[in-house]
């Protein structure tokens, strides 16, 4: 119910963008998250952009996983 | 898929399930509070992979399992209203109420539409602006913000035949009532990704405080979920459990300013009837008064029959934590997708349907 897909915004008009999720193009609002810009990853739910992904903590946390995945290895 | 497939490496998934097993020393309960989580955990099989010192239960989190006979028979009665249109997300449309199901109800006379957004509720009021159109509100805070939003769209277009039955309810107040039952004895919590990508972090901080029990706040894909069970472990583990978020990417400690203050604006922290649990103070919400023209509670009146469950079924206390699916003696005989007895098979992320499509018995 509280599920969300991450989504690439293509163009922004207003309260509305356009966004793109593997090839497929829909309109979605952005009421909630007016900080949004094109190229941006958003979190979409129910036809509402609830988020704007954050790129550098995705990138933080997968660094993260490496380096505690490589603990095991030391021991 | 970007933001998916990294976190969804298998190889990187066995380290740290291996460093899970050398971080745990004693037996740790854990909640996954989310039905998102219940789902990607089964699918993914992680609860086998994981050291038998580290329990996982399932929580309410799942809002169309948490609705109460007595919400769902509203929604039915209101259907019945001579012109409604009902405007409804798919998952409710099979829960029986006392006495039917809203699917039940369209197969009668009652005009009930499945819709993917609020914003197609809107849609539909516009194109049929003779006739009221309703929306059934359920969820957590991750949908609140998007009732609210079509609720002052409404009021800015001028739209006058567009309704909420709002049914949303609050995450942090019901993990206290839980904890509160002190039927658990939980050491932490798993706590809802994209409800907090909407309250942030902070309205868990009593978690710790006040009860001792550890929190995480966690992403859905399977590394999402280690990570999450992994800096748990390290909590319990330590003996300092405090609110930390696993989830960087999507959630930040005082989460979505924007999408609060619209709730805020439109709506206000009332008690809430939860399946299983019952009213509990403080753990929903409801229309202000500024709005109360949509708010289809206020707008129409309806004459509802005594609330009646479903004999046998213990949706309650899965919903709990108290019990599992494989405990209650209607599972995969009596209640099954095809045929649901209660809302946990119905619901794609009940707990019940997630046993009953991946769980090897």
């Amino acid at each position: 119910m509280c599920l969300a897909v991450p989504v690439r915004v293509v163009s922004i008009e207003g309260n509305e963008a356009e966004v793109e999720i593997g090839g497929v193009r829909r309109r979605v609002s952005i009421m909630l998250t007016p900080e949004a810009n094109v190229g941006d990853y958003v979190l979409l739910h129910t036809g509402y952009a609830i988020n704007v992904i954050n790129e550098a903590e995705a990138q933080e946390t997968l660094k993260i996983l490496e380096e505690m995945a490589s603990l095991n290895e030391v021991h | 898929m970007k933001f998916i497939d990294e976190f969804r490496d298998v190889e990187l998934a066995k380290k740290l399930v291996t460093r899970i097993k050398q971080l745990s020393t004693r037996p740790t309960r854990l909640m996954e509070f989310c039905g998102g989580h219940t789902v990607s955990i089964m699918r993914s099989g992680l609860r086998q992979l994981l050291p038998p010192t580290v329990e996982m239960l399932s929580g309410p989190g799942c809002p169309v399992c948490v609705t109460a006979n007595a919400d769902i028979d509203k929604a039915i009665a209101l259907a019945q209203l001579p012109d409604v249109i009902i405007t409804t997300f798919g998952d409710m449309m099979k829960v029986p109420g006392s006495y039917s199901s809203l699917q039940q109800a369209r197969a009668g006379e009652a005009d009930i539409r499945i819709v993917y957004s609020t914003q197609d509720a809107l849609e539909i009021a516009r194109d049929n602006q003779t006739q009221p159109v309703i929306f059934i509100g359920i969820g957590f805070e991750t949908t609140a913000p998007t009732i609210a939003a079509s609720i002052l769209q409404a009021e800015n277009e001028g739209i006058k035949n567009y309704y909420v039955l709002c049914l949303s309810k609050l995450c942090p107040p019901i993990m206290k009532a839980l904890l509160d039952l002190g039927e658990l004895k939980l050491d932490g919590i798993v706590c809802p990704g994209h409800v907090s990508a909407i309250i942030g972090s902070r309205p868990y901080e009593f978690i710790p405080r006040e009860y001792g029990v550890a929190c995480v706040v966690s992403g859905f894909e399977p590394l999402d979920i280690l990570l999450s069970v992994e800096m748990l472990v390290e909590q319990i583990e330590s003996g300092k459990p405090t609110v930390e978020i696993a989830y960087r990417r999507v959630v930040k400690p005082e989460g979505n300013k924007t999408a609060l203050e619209l709730m805020d604006r439109v709506f206000q922290v009332d008690s809430a009837d939860w399946r299983g649990i019952g009213v509990v103070p403080a753990s929903g919400l409801k229309i202000r008064k500024k709005f109360e023209r949509f708010d289809a509670e206020q707008a129409f009146s309806i004459t509802l029959e005594p609330v009646r469950e479903a004999k046998g079924c213990i949706c309650g206390d899965i919903l709990r934590g108290v019990k599992i699916p494989i405990d209650c003696k209607l599972f995969r005989k009596a209640c099954t997708p095809e045929h649901p007895v209660g809302p946990c098979m119905v619901s794609s992320e009940g707990s019940c349907a997630a046993y009953y499509q991946y769980e090897i018995v």
